[in-house]
């Protein structure tokens, strides 16, 4: 009796590995390998002719001694995170709020609103490159003359306003999920208190949205320091090196540049982690520590 | 009395009126991003049918003069565009396949299975959802082309290769895209809290685990399923960076990486890009509109299950 459920527990033990072995082979290769090799590279020195040899901390003295990375990639990426992810987190909470208030047409502008969204993202910065070319259709509408992706004061504005523009569509669509989920019980209450339209707002909405709030700007964030197509299709990095982000720039050092430095820009890639890490981890210190306690 | 009835009245007119014109303003906004929304695809669609010259011409709101050339260099003059559509769709399909199958059966196990270090393995995962796709960029290439170690482990007997080979080769693409993380973490949430009975009357009546599994289980999961192969295709189809550095080769190129390469080989030819972008974003749109209520919930789903 005890050998046949000692085996029927072995004989489980084996299904069980055998229903996850696809899914875990190519999660043991391309993310616990991958992970422990990019660590190691990141103290090598690694240009795919010669085998990587080991450097310590060269590889991130150089990065943090790079005047690219100092003065560029890394400022522009933090502006970007700090530009883009308020705003099309507040703009897709006013848009689902908006949508909330049973108007008509939802569903006809819940669909509209997600067009943006599943087109891919080099299509639409191929769009976008010729919307806003030197005779494109925006300075014709708006009758300007500015040559957009071409000046560097404002490439990377552009660059940020249509990614705010695609993204907000599934951002409002989360946060729509999250008000429809509210019971409407709290804002009847909140009603025979007194409590008007902009209260209930900021007294009941926000609070009871704080975890998917946290989600979406989790989202934005981890997203937004790894902005890559974009930048590739529409600006390249430039002009003088006006859009270039450190996700670019990882790319440009293990890809692109003639001498190709696949070491450092592993050592670059750990510091991009670690930063998206504090971030992360401060942010929900952020959202968590400001409330009244109304968490789910 | 009848001071309060009018006070009343006028508190009340007033709410009525703020709530009406709250309601309005509300709706313009909602429309004014709407058409937002739908502006650079209809620009898009009209200048895709306007000759190549009048790129910049107007009127740009209609295809004045009309004409059917771009489409035509696409379909028969320049004939990589076929290819780049049939690769696209090769990719796409065949990763969708292969993770719905792979992510169920390992949210099936992680939900219903018990064998040993399965937390552990569920651990790692979570944390793997939160790791930068970036950090694993240069390693996931390496193995995907030369190797991690160039001329792999010496063996004594054999080298054993550290490295797929598969640079400029569709199952490069493939291989990695497989099986995801968020899609094993879905598919478990969503055994977790589904009912046990259909399967354990399946296994009374001497079915083995896999047998229920593709007997049973796959067919009542239908719906997820599906949510998680319209989000997989959509991903893959629009896939842009692994493509690039694994793809070298014109002919191997998906519809994006080739977009993006045409533009910069005829960069004069504009009207051409933009009916192939039609062309990229068309069965997108398609699968879109009509499975919908799949797209709303898995985004649900993603809000309201991680918060």
């Amino acid at each position: 009796m005890r050998a046949r459920t000692d085996r029927r527990k072995i004989f489980e033990a084996l299904n069980g590995y055998l229903f996850i072995s696809p899914w875990l082979i190519i999660f043991v290769i391309f993310s616990l390998i991958s992970l422990c090799y990019a660590v190691y590279l990141s103290f090598t020195e690694y240009n795919l002719l010669r085998p990587p040899r080991w450097w310590g901390l060269e590889g991130y003295q150089r990065v943090l001694e790079d005047e690219l990375f100092l003065a560029k990639a890394l400022p522009n990426t933090f502006k970007y995170v700090l530009i883009v992810v308020p705003i099309q987190t507040f703009l897709s909470l006013v848009l689902a709020f908006a949508m909330d208030q049973n108007l008509r047409f939802q569903r006809f502008f819940r669909t509209i609103f997600y067009l943006p969204s599943v087109t891919s993202s080099v299509v639409i910065s191929l769009i976008f490159i010729w919307i806003f070319a030197p005779q494109g259709i925006f300075n014709q509408i708006t009758g300007l003359t500015v040559n957009w992706l071409d000046d560097p004061r404002t490439a990377f504005y552009v660059i940020m306003g249509m990614n705010i523009f695609t993204t907000s569509g599934t951002l409002m669509l989360i946060f729509l999920a999250g008000l429809q989920d509210i019971p409407l019980a709290v804002y009847e209450a909140a009603e025979i208190d007194g409590a008007n339209g902009i209260q209930k707002f900021f007294y009941i909405t926000i609070p009871m949205l704080r975890p998917v709030i946290f989600f979406v700007v989790t989202v934005g964030v981890i997203g937004c320091f790894q902005v890559f197509d974009q930048i590739y299709v529409m600006t390249a990095g430039g002009p003088l090196d006006s859009t270039t982000t450190i996700t670019y720039l990882i790319y440009k050092w293990a890809f692109r540049d003639t001498r190709i430095q696949m070491g450092q820009a592993s050592a670059l890639a750990v510091i991009l982690t670690l930063i998206i890490l504090a971030v992360t981890l401060l942010q929900r210190k952020v959202i968590e520590g400001s409330g009244s306690g109304a968490e789910r | 009395m009848a001071v309060t009835t009018q006070a009343q009245t006028r508190v009340y007119e007033q709410t009525v009126f703020f709530d009406r014109l709250r309601k309005y303003l509300f709706f313009a906004m909602l429309a004014f991003w709407a058409v937002l929304s739908v502006a650079p695809l209809y620009f898009t669609l009209v200048f895709s049918f306007k000759p190549v010259a009048d790129i910049y011409t107007p009127p740009i709101w209609a295809p004045i003069p009309f004409t059917l050339e771009n489409y035509q260099t696409i379909l028969g003059t320049f004939q990589l565009f076929p290819r780049w559509v049939w690769n696209s769709v090769f990719i796409s399909v065949i990763i969708t396949i292969f993770r719905v199958l792979f992510c169920a059966m390992a949210g099936y196990a992680f939900a219903r299975i018990e064998f040993p270090l399965k937390n552990f393995w569920f651990n790692l995962l979570l944390i793997s959802m939160m790791m930068p796709g970036v950090v694993t960029l240069i390693p996931s290439f390496l193995i995907i082309g030369p190797g991690l170690i160039r001329g792999g482990i010496d063996l004594g007997m054999f080298k054993l290769p550290t490295g797929f080979g598969l640079i400029d080769n569709p199952w490069g693409v493939i291989l990695p895209g497989m099986a995801d993380a968020f899609g094993v973490f879905m598919m478990t949430q969503f055994y977790k809290s589904f009912p046990k009975e259909l399967e354990e009357a399946a296994m009374m009546d001497g079915s083995g685990r896999w047998g229920t599994f593709f007997r049973i289980v796959l067919p009542i999961s239908q719906t997820q399923l599906i949510t998680l192969a319209l989000l997989t295709f959509q991903g893959a189809w629009n896939n842009f960076m692994w493509p690039l550095l694994v793809l070298r080769s014109p002919e191997q190129f998906t519809l994006p990486i080739g977009l993006q390469w045409f533009r910069g080989e005829y960069y004069t030819l504009y009207s051409v890009i933009l009916a192939g972008s039609i062309f990229n974003t068309l069965p997108i749109l398609i699968i879109f509109f009509v499975f919908q209520q799949y797209f709303v919930r898995s985004i649900a789903a993603t809000g309201s299950k991680e918060g």
